[in-house]
Formats: C-alpha cells, structure tokens, sequence
C-alpha cells in the first residue's frame, strides 16, 4: 500500500503545529511567571519556532 | 476632526476598491466563451498555472495581461535582456524576442544560433532543427539548455532593492557629518541598525566580537525585508521565494562562521573533549554534517518556504473572487476575497519583518557559535 506524499505532508503540519503549540504555551506560562523576563523569553521562543519552522518545512518540501 | 477625516477618506477608498474588484470579478466570465487564450484567469487550473508563474522567476517583466475585444493578447511590462552562455560564446539579445511565447514555438535567431523558451528556460536548438520537438513527456529532444546569466526579473528586484539600500544608507551615513540626530528616512533607518546591534549581534556572537560581522548582519537583514516587503507590492517580485537566492544567502553565512572559527570550535566539532574516545568520530561527523549542511540547509529552506508560502496563500484568495462567484454571485465573493486578502497581507507585512529578522538572528547565532572562546580553567 502506497501512502500519498499529502498524507505525510498532514502528519507534518501536525507534528509542528503541537510543536509550536508547546513552545507558545511554555513561554506563555513562563513570562506570566517572570513578566520581568519577557524579553529574553520571546527571543528564545521566536528562535527555537523558527528552528522546528525549518524542520517541519523541510519535510514538507523533501515530501510534497 | 481630523481623525474623522482621515477615516471617511480611508473609508472612500475602501469603497472605491471594493467597486473595481467587483467589477473585474463580474466582467471575467464574458470574454471567455470558446477561446483557447481567453487572458482573463477563469478556470481552477487557469488559476493554478498563473500562481505557478508568478512563483517561479521570468525573462520578462510584465505587470498585468489582458486580451483586447479583437481577440489579442496584450501585455503591459517591458523586456529585459537575455544572456547566454551557448556553444558558441555569449549571445544576448532581448526578451522581447519570445514575444511571451512559453512553450517553445517561437525560435530566435541569433549569432548563429536558434533558441527557443519553454517554461522559463532558455533552450539552443541542436544542428539544423528548426522547430522543438518534444517526446511523450514533453521533454524536448533536439535541443538543451544553456549556462543562463539573464538579467531576470528577480535580478531586476535584487538590483532595485540594492539601489535602495544604497540610496538609503548612504544619505543616512552623510547625515551623521552634519547632526548628531538623522531626520527623514534615516530616522526609520536608525533605530533598525541599533536594533540589530543590540538585539542580534551583541547577544549572541558576544560584546568582544560582534563589530567585524555588523557589516553582514545589517546587509543581509535589510537585504531579505526590503526584498520580501517589495514582494508584497504590485510589481510582482517573488525575489527570497526563490531557492537561489536564498541558498546563496546561506551559503554566505556558511562560509563566514567556517571562515571565522576560532580553535576551540575546531576543537570541539572534530575532537570533542570530555566524552569517551571512542565517540569522539561520530560526534565530529555529526557535527561536521550539522555545521555544513543542516544549518545552512534550515536558513535557507525556511525563508524559502515561508516567502513562498505566503505568496501562495495571497493569490489565491485574490483568485477566491473567481473560484466562489458561481457559489456566492460576485458582491460576496469579492467582499469575502477582499477582506481576506487584506488580513493575509497585513499578518504577510509582519512576517516579511519576521524573516529577516530570523535569517539575521540565526545567522548571528551560528557565528557566535564559530567564534567564541572558551575560558579553560
């Protein structure tokens, strides 16, 4: 049985998208721990989204 | 007051707007009816080929296309010129020859020689061929490609958006003889720099080194949002959507950060220490492939695909007023295509800032990475 490249291409969204969605919430929680923080928090945040971003894109081109 | 005032006149503008995209949607379907190259995008497939267009680079710069009510095709753009490297030396001549025929029916000569274009690629006939032949998988069979150094489009964009930056920075640099506080553009302009030294490349390559990688970081930062907002215009540019551009970008980056690596980072890619000897070959290879291909496989991919992406999700829902009028009638359908049209784009603007924003982040951070020295005790 073949599976179609879309349905590998779903899975990835899907993966990134809890991915994302951990990050998001992680660092939600933490500036609402340490608001004095945010800062320093966004920017990790936006670099590890941005490195799963590649990751997940990646997959999405090599498959699709 | 004036607050009201600048709303009616936005809200003007906003009507007008709506008033000539529904008339496009309404006028689509009449001219239509029978023919082969009807100008006016109708069909789904109609639909996906100009996107695939659009996406992919051109030998000419044609801004829109409509066919005439005497059945003609006419285009609105200029051509740009065509150099290529044939198995007779370098040819030029002008895109303008094509005549926009994509598919390999119209051959130029030139020095001597016969090109045809198919799918944006230049083609030289071989020997005496006078037309493309093409096998059941439309491959043509009597002619190659040749070495392409045209002036495309995307190289129009790269030059325009570097006359910019040039434009820009320069009247900003001569600023700083005369005040200590720029005005005009430069006030956009400097607070950016500032940003990208203190927030990028200080934190990250670290307050000894980060002066000799400030003249990259702020190029390839205004490089990448000057060409993704210029993508977001009308003119067309889909420059950082194509994976040339992109992959040279972070072939750059790749070949500053191993250029700069210091002798701890050497260390510790090729001979890890610390961790038992006999892990210490497959830590480096792991390494090695991280450094030279992963990295700069990620920057590369990911604002290739984002840029890409983006575009993807911009025209087609600029193709909602066609795809939807049969479902909704063309007042719904264009309303519902312009006010999500509108939404992607905004979040687009903040995207094409993001990108830039990441390219020169992880860049920085890969340098930092390469250059950095560790205290032993």
């Amino acid at each position: 049985m073949v599976i179609p490249n879309l349905v590998g291409a779903g899975l990835i969204v899907i993966g990134g998208g809890i991915g994302l969605g951990q990050i998001g919430g992680k660092a939600m929680e933490s500036i609402a721990r340490q608001p004095e923080a945010a800062g320093k928090i966004q920017t990790a945040m936006i670099i590890i989204g941005a490195l799963l971003e590649g990751l997940a894109f990646g997959a999405l081109i090599l498959g699709a | 007051m004036n607050i009201a005032q600048k709303t009616t006149k936005f809200l003007t503008i906003a009507v007008i707007a709506l008033f000539t995209t529904v008339n496009f949607a309404l006028n689509s379907n009449e001219n239509n009816q029978g023919k082969e190259d009807g100008g006016q995008v109708n069909t789904k497939t109609e639909i996906s080929a100009y996107i695939k267009h659009h996406l992919a680079d051109s030998h000419d710069f044609s801004l829109f296309s409509y066919t005439s009510s005497e059945g003609e095709r006419k285009h609105f753009g200029f051509p740009l010129p065509v150099i290529v490297w044939t198995s007779k030396g370098l040819v030029t001549f002008m895109s303008s020859a094509f005549h926009h025929n994509d598919d390999g029916h119209v051959i130029v000569e030139k020095g001597g020689l016969k090109f045809a274009k198919i799918h944006s690629k230049i083609y030289e006939l071989d020997g005496n061929a006078t037309n493309v032949a093409f096998d059941e998988t439309h491959h043509a069979t009597n002619a190659h490609k040749v070495l392409d150094f045209s002036i495309t489009k995307s190289v129009v964009g790269i030059l325009f958006a570097g006359l910019l930056i040039f434009l820009g920075f320069s009247k900003l640099a001569r600023q700083y003889k005369a005040r200590s506080i720029p005005k005009g553009l430069g006030r956009l302009l400097e607070p950016l720099v500032i940003y990208v030294r203190d927030e990028i490349a200080r934190p990250n390559i670290g307050e000894k080194k980060y002066k000799k990688f400030m003249s990259f970081l702020l190029t390839v930062f205004f490089f990448i949002w000057i060409l993704n907002l210029l993508g977001l215009t009308p003119l067309g540019f889909n420059v950082t959507g194509q994976i040339a551009v992109t992959a040279c970008l972070a072939i750059i980056t790749m070949v500053i950060y191993i250029t700069n690596g210091s002798k701890d980072f050497w260390a510790h890619t090729l001979w890890m220490p610390g961790v038992p000897v006999i892990l210490r070959p497959i830590l480096a290879v792991i390494e090695l492939v991280g450094f030279i291909v992963i990295k700069p496989f990620s920057l590369l991919v990911r604002l290739f695909a984002n840029i890409t992406a983006g575009h993807f999700v911009v025209m087609s829902l600029i193709a909602l007023m066609v795809t939807m009028k049969e479902a909704f009638g063309p007042v719904a359908s264009t309303g519902m295509s312009l006010v999500l049209s509108l939404f992607i784009s905004v979040i687009e603007i903040l995207v094409a800032f993001l990108q830039a924003f990441i390219f020169t982040m992880l860049s920085s951070l890969f340098i930092g990475m390469a250059v950095e020295e560790h205290e032993h005790h």
